[in-house]
């Protein structure tokens, strides 16, 4: 039996139609990414599997009981860290672990966040507050957080697409290590296929909107641990890595777009300088507009 | 440096000046009521000089009346501030309060505390000795609570969703939610709420106290008036713009160190 699981689920606001028969299960301790475009309903996905939102039809399960709304059993690292800006790295954290652990001793509750700190590396910025740290910095306390709820699940919605390429780099090794730790299941949104092929057991297209829904999944069979740089040269990375971006790019030409722009001429005709230069009179401006029609087809 | 004390020293000591001049040469000739500067100072510096001195019931010092119009306000607006803000809180979260509420709200708002103030006396009028003062409270707290109302309700729906997601992931309780999070983070709007407010209510203070007749800068302002002293009259509006400016940055100072940490 899946361990998450969603079936025939659909999704919309308003007259805009986002997600359509969507089907997803994923088995406990697997690491699964979920690739897309922006704007292809991966954030309505992660919140549907979160509970911050409802499905108009069709069942989300986890651990064969219905989601009916958020829980701290489904730990979520926001795109936005989504981190208190009133409360310190410690503070922030805290609130979390008190929220999930009452029952536990003071001590026992200060060394179980003190160590959650310490697996992202931030003990040395403990007490500072969010606005003195960079991105990274705050994306790692949110990971932090999710992780000392200690939840079932791990769901991380595009958590390194605000970053910058070097700070990304580390954060995918310090994900991947920390999920060689403890082999939480994972779902990871993303629209870096690369990102998907380091991290995943499964790379799973989202077709684009309206109406998405998930592709077929392809399995990561690369050895762990993952270099980086010996992968780039690896022959089954690229083979799967063209696989991937070959059903992305199948998706997006299959839609028929059709784009009319509205072009404005240059406001100025050449001069014909052959003219003998006493007729030439002034250069034309004609306030000239054509309309322009691209339809691309499969 | 040079620079700095050139426009905070120099630049406001010569507009200080150039208001003297003027109202030195408008009270020599167009208006020859006007006391002069210099006669203001010779009327006024017994009270300048000995702040603190109480001689009869009208005739105190100037500090001693501005503390008991500051007592006041004090009173009226932590009573504005107690009302005002869960008022505020109610607008901001919920939609039928706020249809249900803020007609009424935009109709109060605007009413001078001079039309209040009547109304408080008739309301306390059983009181006997306190109605004078608790009508000036009633008018002090009606008429500045409306600006911490509307910031606090703005505040409260400016909250970032992301903030109160956090919360519902973790399943705060709702008065966890509260405290936790919609509280911090309106602070910032509450504050300056806070700070329209303190302004109103210093400005109602001085009208409440020329219509009842109380010890404080503005009775003292109105009974010279009526005894035809009119040097004190400029000596109060001085001391009330003073201190109203005092307030104001005290105010602004408390804003800056909440709205730093956002």
């Amino acid at each position: 039996m899946p361990f998450l699981e969603l079936t025939n689920v659909d999704k919309s606001y308003g007259d805009h139609s986002v997600l359509k028969g969507l089907n997803l299960s994923i088995e406990r301790g697997e690491f699964v990414a979920i690739v897309g475009y922006s704007g292809a309903g991966k954030t309505t996905l992660i919140s549907l599997i979160a509970g911050l939102t409802k499905a108009d039809r069709g069942t989300v399960k986890l651990n064969d009981l219905d989601i009916t709304g958020p829980g701290p059993d489904r730990g979520i690292v926001f795109q936005n860290y989504s981190l208190l800006p009133w409360l310190n790295v410690t503070e922030n954290i805290a609130l979390a672990v008190e929220q999930v652990f009452p029952n536990w001793s003071t001590e026992k509750k200060n060394q179980h966040v003190a160590r959650n700190i310490d697996m992202v590396n931030l003990t040395p910025h403990a007490g500072k507050l969010p606005r003195q740290l960079s991105g990274g910095q705050r994306q790692r306390v949110s990971v932090a957080r999710a992780l000392a709820m200690d939840p079932q699940i791990l769901l991380l919605d595009e958590p390194l697409s605000a970053l910058d390429a070097l700070t990304r780099a580390t954060l995918q090794d310090e994900i991947e290590r920390i999920w060689e730790a403890d082999k939480k299941t994972v779902v990871l949104i993303t629209n870096d296929v690369d990102e998907g092929l380091l991290l995943a057991d499964r790379i799973i297209p989202l077709t684009p909107g309206p109406g998405a829904t998930l592709g077929e999944s392809v399995p990561i069979t690369l050895a762990r641990p993952r270099d980086r740089k010996a992968l780039n040269h690896d022959p089954e990375f690229k083979r799967l890595r063209a696989l991937v971006t070959n059903q992305l790019l199948g998706y997006a030409a299959k839609r028929r777009t059709t784009v009319t722009r509205k072009l404005t001429l240059p406001d100025i005709l050449p001069e014909d300088l052959d003219a003998p230069r006493t007729h030439r009179g002034r250069p034309l401006r004609p306030h000239e507009q054509k309309n322009e029609t691209i339809t691309l087809t499969s | 440096m040079k620079k700095i004390r050139f426009d905070w020293l120099f630049l406001p000591a010569l507009g200080l000046l150039s208001v003297l001049i003027l109202w030195t040469i408008t009270s020599y000739s167009l208006a020859k009521n006007l006391p002069s500067p210099l006669k203001t100072w010779e009327a006024s510096k017994l009270y300048i000089l000995e702040p603190f001195a109480k001689r009869g019931e009208m005739d105190q010092g100037i500090l001693r009346f501005t503390w008991y119009s500051l007592v006041l306000v004090a009173k009226g607006y932590a009573l504005a501030l107690l009302i005002g803000t869960p008022i505020g809180f109610c607008l901001g979260l919920s939609r039928t309060f706020t249809k249900t509420f803020d007609p009424l709200i935009q109709i109060l708002r605007p009413v001078s505390p001079l039309a209040w103030l009547p109304l408080g006396l008739v309301l306390f009028l059983d009181a006997g000795k306190d109605a004078s003062t608790l009508g000036a409270l009633f008018t002090i707290a009606l008429c500045s609570m409306w600006p911490t109302v509307l910031n606090t309700a703005v505040g409260v729906r400016a909250v970032p969703q992301d903030y109160l997601n956090v919360g519902r992931v973790l399943k705060l309780s709702r008065w966890k939610t509260l405290t936790k999070i919609l509280l911090p983070a309106t602070l910032p709007y509450m504050f300056t709420g806070f700070r329209l407010s303190l302004g109103i209510s210093w400005l109602v203070i001085v009208a409440a106290e020329m219509l009842t007749g109380r010890p404080g800068v503005g009775g003292f302002l109105w009974q010279e008036y009526n005894s035809l002293v009119y040097e004190h009259i400029i000596l109060s509006i001085i001391t009330i713009g003073v201190v109203g400016f005092a307030l104001d940055r005290l105010m602004s100072l408390a804003e800056s160190k909440f709205k730093s940490v956002l």
